[in-house]
């Protein structure tokens, strides 16, 4: 099953109600929602573009290795765009991004779950770059709030002589518990609150329900092992960063005084 | 004074701090000289926002200066372990600042070995019971929490304990209590350097005073200050 060009167009009609109701409340959002809508368009089809090119027979698989390099790279700047208050966070997430694509692409790989193609690498590292940009944003955030309200607690830890680490070790703690229990309340609530996007997408593609289901699964377990290693190296990097080396814990900027 | 009669010993302390308006960085401390005996209560007193914190932070190695030295029984700070100076010299902060869990787990943290024995002997000290080594830090009031935080800071017997208005969020029953432990910890011979900006509280307290303002520090009489700096 596929849907052709007309139908796109048709589906606009749901982009037109959503903006029709930001003008009837007043909300002033119906300039973005057009302008998300159509961007979201032209990327997603110049991407479909470079696939068709990364997809010949003849276009070496260097090519798609390339895109993930850039793909990484463009990850860690929208990073610190989104999260511009986490100090030096593009070198931390670059590292947290390559270690985590680096695994679930060796497991992925190097056991046959796919096999190794243009058609598997670049959607399968989008779908983890994608998740741990998202798991990097919201983890770097939390550290520094997380730092910034505790301030006086982390620092009367220090007073007593502990050495920085130990002093952050609770916080760090606590900030890992409450970024990954979104995502494993998420993993635990597949299937009976919503059908996953990969899954609906084979599906509606026409694929048998039981092998899409087996690649949602995997999918699943990509984006739970991205977000767990990308937000675990962004606390742990985060909270050496957050102290000099003679364990005083730096000023950030959102702290007052 | 000599620099190794002094515990602490100032010389030339400039600390700058970025302009919340964007403008130059303001000096707090501007070239600070001055020496905090080894005996007795010393407070730092001034207005609010004069630098007594700051001034006070730095003998902890809290914060650094960005010119001159502090020295800590003759040895510049930069040369000492940060950890050992503060287990040496302890702080209490301007608000209690309970960690997680139990008095016992708070009491704890600086020394994991130390026995529920030991523990009542420390909340004696400071006029706390020894059942309350099993409730809930939280469950404490304000004026028993912040005697908590000064208990926890002395289970590692420090020779220096720094306060940093420690009474400020107390009422006047709870401030007279915390008083009278400093005192009495002060006279078996613990080294305090107060900061408070309350001139009866210095009257009360004070062996002697040091006045912080203009980002210069000098020595006052208690009995000369006015009542609110």
């Amino acid at each position: 099953m596929t849907v052709n060009w007309a139908g796109t167009a048709f589906s606009l009609i749901l982009v037109a109600v959503a903006a029709g109701l930001s003008l009837y409340w007043g909300l002033g959002l119906e300039r973005s929602i057009v302008w998300a809508a159509l961007r979201a368009g032209v990327q997603l089809l110049l991407v479909g573009g470079i696939l068709l090119l990364l997809l010949r027979p003849q276009t070496s698989l260097w090519w798609s290795w390339l895109w993930v390099v850039a793909m990484l790279g463009y990850a860690a700047v929208t990073a610190k765009q989104r999260a511009p208050g986490v100090p030096r966070i593009v070198p931390l997430a670059l590292t947290a991004f390559v270690l985590a694509t680096a695994l679930s692409l060796a497991v992925l790989f190097g056991l046959g779950v796919f096999p190794l193609s243009a058609r598997t690498l670049v959607p399968i590292a989008g779908l983890i770059v994608g998740n741990a940009m998202t798991a990097t944003v919201l983890a770097g955030r939390r550290m520094v709030e997380e730092f910034t309200d505790k301030r006086d607690e982390i620092e009367a830890r220090l007073a007593l002589g502990q050495p920085s680490q130990d002093a952050a070790r609770p916080y760090v703690r606590g900030v890992l518990r409450s970024a990954l229990s979104p995502q494993i309340e998420t993993t635990k609530a597949t299937g009976l609150v919503f059908l996953p996007g990969a899954m609906t997408g084979l599906i509606l593609g026409g694929a048998d329900p039981v092998s899409a289901v087996l690649v949602q699964l995997v999918v699943m377990f990509l984006v739970l092992a991205a977000a767990s290693t990308t937000t675990t190296v962004m606390a742990i990097g985060l909270s050496r960063r957050l102290f000099t080396p003679d364990h005083r814990l730096v000023r950030l900027a959102r702290a007052a005084s | 004074m000599d620099d190794s009669e002094s515990v602490f010993a100032l010389r030339n302390v400039t600390v700058r701090r970025p302009d919340p308006n964007g403008g130059e960085p303001r000096a707090v401390l501007d070239g600070v000289d001055t020496d905090i005996p080894g005996q007795g209560t010393t407070v730092l007193w001034g207005t609010s926002g004069a630098g007594k914190t700051t001034l006070l932070r730095l003998l902890d190695r809290l914060d650094v200066p960005d010119a001159g030295v502090v020295r800590y029984r003759g040895t510049p700070l930069d040369d000492l372990d940060p950890l050992a100076l503060r287990r040496e010299v302890g702080m209490v902060f301007q608000r209690p600042t309970p960690f997680a869990g139990t008095v016992r787990d708070n009491l704890r943290v600086a020394a994991p070995e130390a026995d529920d024995g030991r523990l009542g002997e420390l909340l004696e000290r400071v006029s706390l019971p020894a059942d309350v080594l099993g409730r809930d830090a939280d469950t404490l009031s304000g004026g028993e929490l912040q005697r908590m935080c000064l208990a926890r800071t002395l289970v590692v017997e420090p020779r220096v304990v720094l306060l940093d208005e420690p009474t400020s969020a107390l009422d006047a029953e709870p401030t007279r209590t915390f008083e009278r432990t400093v005192a009495d910890l002060a006279a078996d011979g613990l080294t305090v350097v107060w900061v408070s900006h309350d001139a009866a509280q210095v009257r009360r307290v004070a062996d002697r005073v040091l006045e912080v303002a203009g980002g210069r520090v000098r020595a006052r009489e208690a009995d000369d200050l006015e009542d609110e700096a």
